[in-house]
């Protein structure tokens, strides 16, 4: 039955090419639009560490003044210098770490190659397990580095690329601003979306290209950069010492399950008591320790403009599909006439639906076709839009599917209300007025 | 003309009508935020800086390593950058309009810490910035000599005051309204107040635009920033802006040699590259908003010619009777127009819902009303437009349509 109807529904699509041309083309371009958006909000909203995400969480915690407090208000989202490492030295997680940004400036001791500047992550000892990271050649360093203040460093793919060309380059030497360090670790290529553990460098940023243990960039003087929030009546002379009322390092530690959080807040409100009763901090506890998602979503980590695009793009769908019904019926309508000849010759009301909705699956079917293809050139066209997330949007697996789906959906969606209405019709009516 | 036998016909056919009027009404909705959309980013993307966009080039280094004297290092190249033919003024400042650091102070009127205080962005200025930057004086002076200092110094210095300053006019409007600003003292920069000496008309933050009210402040502090801290602004003409920036280069890698270029930029491709997703927003809603109006006009196209098909025998009879073409193609004019002013009526109510949605997450202003007559008047005419060609296909049908059935 089913091959019958879709001989019906060529013939009859045969016979109206413009109308159903203009379908097929309103269709593909809704299909298009809000597939294109939908994968660009896909991408960006994407967990950054699939299955390992929900463990890790930020530790924000209240050390500002008591001048200008509001009782509940979201304290700083980074911790001072001072706090980060009394959290890391207590170690009360099964992993932390903290971390800053900053920018360096590297050369290759051996070939005398020029200068550059790169990007650099300022860590201690856990962060590559924690975030993952996936190592090409060596290692990682271990915590004893971190209290040596070792001079050693990490660097990326991209960078091992570029000065040793691609070659293992662990136990190499590398120059960083004045001091010769120690390569002992050599990314594979790596990327997180988004760059979650530090949103001031973008939110879509590339992982940084230099990882130096943080007590040896801060001895050596390495830059810093990011965001650095100071308060307090002193004047800050060295914004980066240890006592300064400045905070700017981001602090993650992992826990593996709802009994570890709720141990590791209440020791963190244990610690800004502590701090309260040795005159450091001023406000009651105001702790927060929030998982990767909750993070993102408290930040707003999509662009504002993506969301708005979805929208739009959603809307233009529904534009495109109230076409496709109003033009499904008046061609549905149109070949009343041969429907009242049908149900004459027996064909019951559920076949007439049935074959009509056929009708409505080939042009749904051609829409999506076209969508697939709209949604391709569409993305191409955001991957050369200046963006820093611009080269993510890429169709994968999921959104293929979804794609499919949404053209499915579309044309039962606009199918729907001409096959009823087709159905309707009367037999004896018809053939009485012809 | 007479309306009731269309609203005889149009109840006969309530589904196609009420569609069309569904149609029209989600695309009026939808263009008219759109059409206030782009209007936000284009006011946006043109607002003027204050400072010469188009006369200006960026240069910046970095020292590779700790340099013994910054500060006489960058004298030297300030004096070479000065000798480059066609640099008419240049100064060191530490950040610009569209970069990417964003340095503020809180300023406050009283000398009391707890005293409320607004939000400014706080540019360091070396010698020549009034004139190299374009800005325009409106009340006080410039600064004088006596009042710059190094920022080296200001550092180590025990207060740290300053002595000058210079602020926006948005600033003077806020904090002192109605009154002569010039003169005034300031807090924030140091325990010790900071005289107002001049007011500039405009100067906006590194990142203007925001949706925040409070980005629009900003002052200048007669601070010499050493190359570390700060980039060599240089004006020129527009014409010679690339061989300016070239020979910049040029000279500051004699000067110092060692250091690396961190940024080198004419100023206006920073002002570009700044507003480059607002200028990709507008590209993309002027195409949706096309895209709407074309599928509306399809899709009206479609089921009219649908209609004058199925009513042939009524247009003919009609011709029979003595109905002119004129009265015919006005009927369908008639028809089209009472559907999309329904459509309208219903499209204005959902594109004020929008709007007080896109108010509640993305920060946007009202839907001004004028936007609604606009996006009535376009779907109208789009109508019209897309109802002429099925309409005079049946003014054309000849009387004896009716017969041939």
């Amino acid at each position: 039955m089913f091959a019958y109807y879709l001989d019906l529904a060529l013939r009859s699509c045969r016979a109206n090419p413009v109308l159903t041309g203009l379908m097929v083309l309103a269709l593909g371009l809704g299909i298009g639009a809000s597939m294109t958006t939908l994968t660009v909000y896909h991408v960006l909203s994407a967990d950054p560490l699939p299955g390992r995400s929900e463990r890790l969480h930020l530790v924000q915690l209240d050390a500002g003044q008591l001048q200008g407090w509001r009782a509940g208000e979201e304290p700083d989202e980074q911790l001072t210098r001072l706090d980060a490492q009394n959290l890391l030295a207590e170690a009360r997680a099964p992993r932390q770490a903290l971390m800053s940004g900053g920018t360096a400036i590297v050369q290759d001791q051996a070939e005398q190659a020029e200068a550059r500047s790169v990007s650099a992550r300022y860590a201690s000892a856990d962060f590559f397990a924690m975030m993952g990271a996936p190592l090409r050649f060596g290692s990682g360093w271990s915590a004893a580095d971190d209290a040596a203040h070792a001079r050693v460093v990490v660097i990326s793919h991209e960078l091992n690329e570029r000065l040793f060309g691609g070659a293992d380059s662990s136990g190499r030497s590398l120059r960083v601003q004045d001091t010769e360090m120690r390569i002992i670790g050599v990314l594979a290529p790596w990327r997180l979306t988004p760059h979650f553990y530090d949103l001031n460098m973008g939110s879509y940023a590339r992982v940084e290209e230099l990882f130096v243990p943080f007590a040896t960039a801060m001895e050596i003087g390495l830059n810093r950069a990011g965001s650095m929030n100071c308060w307090g009546n002193e004047r800050v002379n060295d914004p980066l010492a240890a006592g300064a009322n400045c905070a700017w390092m981001q602090y993650w530690v992992e826990l593996p399950d709802a009994q570890a959080r709720q141990d590791y807040r209440a020791y963190l409100v244990a610690y800004a008591e502590r701090q309260r009763q040795a005159g450091r901090f001023e406000r009651p506890p105001n702790e927060r320790l929030r998982s990767v998602r909750a993070w993102l979503v408290h930040k707003q980590v999509v662009p504002g403009d993506v969301r708005l695009q979805l929208w739009l793009a959603l809307g233009f769908l529904l534009v495109c599909l109230t076409n496709t019904v109003g033009l499904l019926l008046a061609k549905c309508l149109r070949g009343t006439p041969q429907i009242g000849v049908r149900r004459a010759l027996g064909a019951s009301r559920k076949a007439i639906f049935a074959q009509h909705l056929v009708e409505a699956l080939v042009i749904g079917g051609a829409g999506g076709l076209l969508g697939l293809l709209l949604a391709w050139i569409g993305l191409l066209g955001v991957r050369m839009n200046p963006a820093s997330y611009a080269e993510l949007a890429r169709l994968d697996g999921p959104m293929l599917a979804a794609c499919i789906a949404v053209s499915l959906l579309a044309s039962v969606a606009a199918g729907l209300l001409p096959a009823w209405r087709a159905a309707q019709v009367a037999p004896a009516l018809q053939l009485k007025s012809q | 003309m007479d309306l009731l036998p269309i609203l005889a016909t149009l109840k006969r056919h309530k589904t196609a009508a009420g569609l069309i009027v569904l149609q029209v009404a989600l695309t009026c909705a939808i263009v008219c935020n759109a059409l206030f959309l782009i209007s936000q980013r284009l006011e946006r993307i043109n607002e003027p800086s204050g400072l010469v966009d188009d006369e200006l080039v960026v240069v910046s280094v970095v020292g590779v390593g700790p340099s013994q004297n910054a500060d006489a290092q960058t004298r030297t190249d300030l004096q070479a950058l000065r000798a480059v033919p066609g640099v008419q003024q240049l100064s060191v400042i530490n950040q610009l309009p569209f970069g990417r650091s964003f340095s503020m102070s809180t300023m406050r009127t009283q000398a009391d810490r707890n005293a409320p205080g607004v939000g400014v962005a706080s540019y360091n200025a070396s010698e020549g910035w009034l004139q190299a930057l374009g800005l325009r004086l409106v009340a006080g002076r410039d600064f004088e000599a006596s009042e710059y200092l190094d920022n080296s110094t200001l550092e180590q210095s025990e207060t740290g005051k300053v002595t000058a300053l210079v602020i926006n006019k948005a600033l003077a409007e806020r904090l002192f309204p109605g009154a002569d600003a010039v003169g005034q003292t300031l807090y924030g920069i140091s325990d010790e107040p900071t005289r107002i000496v001049g007011v500039v008309e405009r100067l906006v933050t590194p990142h203007p635009g925001g949706s925040d009210d409070m980005n629009v402040y900003s002052m200048l502090l007669p601070v010499r920033e050493s190359f570390r801290g700060g980039a060599y602004v240089l004006r020129t003409e527009p014409g010679r802006r690339e061989a300016v920036l070239k020979a910049a280069i040029a000279a500051l890698d004699q000067t110092g040699p060692g250091r690396i270029l961190r940024q080198q930029q004419l100023f206006s491709e920073m002002r570009s590259a700044y507003y480059a997703q607002d200028r990709n927003m507008v590209h993309l809603l002027v195409g949706v908003c096309l895209a709407l109006m074309v599928v509306t006009a399809f899709g009206i196209v479609g089921l009219a010619s649908f209609w004058v098909q199925q009513r042939t025998r009524m247009i003919g009879t009609r011709r029979a009777l003595g109905a002119t073409r004129g009265q015919i193609l006005r009927y369908f004019q008639a028809e089209n127009l009472l559907l999309s002013g329904l459509g309208i009526v219903i499209g204005m109510a959902a594109a004020y819902g929008i709007s007080l949605l896109l108010m509640q997450n993305y920060e946007m202003p009202r839907l001004p009303w004028s936007y609604l007559p606009v996006g009535a008047l376009v779907l109208c005419a789009l109508g019209q437009l897309a109802v002429l060609a099925p309409a005079r296909r049946a003014a054309a049908l000849p009387p004896v349509a009716a017969l041939r059935g």
